[in-house]
């Protein structure tokens, strides 16, 4: 009997408010079934909760894409965010703590860089935005 | 997914349950502040055992309702926060600044009671 299969790939729309709630459980499913700890995947999901949170709230819709990422060193989880949104004009002061265009605390993409191990980040007024970011299992 | 909130005494208790949208949380927020008024309420405690994420949203709301309470003569007790998402708050900077917080429901109680007994003994 072959084992199950892994989805080692999920697209999640964001559109609504609970694709936040479902990015978010579905990249901690994908994490566990790879072998993270729980309080790794939990640093996880809340990244992907605060990614997915961004495109709606500035694009107003758009995607949050997870895979399973392995080369021969390491296995990891890739989340890529995506949006065809405003765009971020400037993207370093967007990266600082506490700067937020929307009025709230302006947390979400520098926390999201401290809980991953690696984050890149491209955008351009009008040309919407895409984040790549990467845990790995060890 | 809606809170049930418990008036338990001079207390609200409000356990969530599952995983809240924001604007779930909000709605929290709307119907703790409601009810602190309508039952004279002196303190409210939030469950957040069952939470297995608090992003900077919802940490910014708790925040949110423990202040609107306090202005509206209360106190707010955030019981429950998972060691895993303890870390992960940690870890992006978010804070609880001047909310109380206790490991569960008992000691949340027990603080309270601390507290009121305190107040009553000042008042004589």
């Amino acid at each position: 009997m072959n084992p199950p299969e892994l989805a080692s790939d999920v697209r999640v729309s964001i559109e609504a408010e609970a694709d936040i709630v479902s990015a978010r459980t579905r990249g901690r499913a994908l994490a566990i079934q790879i072998g993270f700890s729980a309080a790794r995947a939990t640093l996880l999901a809340t990244a992907i909760s605060e990614l997915a949170r961004n495109i709606l709230l500035y694009a107003g819709h758009g995607e949050v894409q997870l895979s399973v990422e392995e080369n021969t060193a390491r296995v990891g989880i890739s989340v890529v965010a995506r949006d065809k949104g405003p765009g971020i004009a400037d993207l370093s002061q967007a990266l600082q703590d506490g700067y937020s265009s929307s009025g709230r605390l302006g947390l979400g993409l520098p926390g999201v860089r401290r809980l991953m191990d690696s984050f890149e980040a491209r955008s351009a007024a009008g040309e919407g935005t895409v984040v790549v970011a990467k845990m790995w299992l060890s | 997914m809606q809170v049930p909130i418990l008036k338990q005494g001079p207390y609200l208790i409000a356990t969530i349950q599952a995983a809240l949208t924001d604007s779930d949380i909000l709605q929290l927020r709307d119907a703790l502040v409601r009810q602190v008024e309508r039952h004279r309420a002196r303190g409210v405690i939030i469950d957040v055992t069952a939470l297995d994420v608090l992003d900077s949203f919802a940490t910014g709301t708790l925040r949110d309702i423990a202040q609107m309470i306090r202005l509206r003569g209360a106190e707010t007790v955030i019981v429950g926060i998972q060691p895993d998402v303890a870390l992960a708050m940690t870890q992006m900077g978010l804070v609880l600044e001047g909310v109380t917080t206790t490991l569960d429901l008992e000691e949340a109680l027990e603080y309270f009671h601390r507290k009121l007994r305190l107040q009553t003994v000042d008042r004589r």
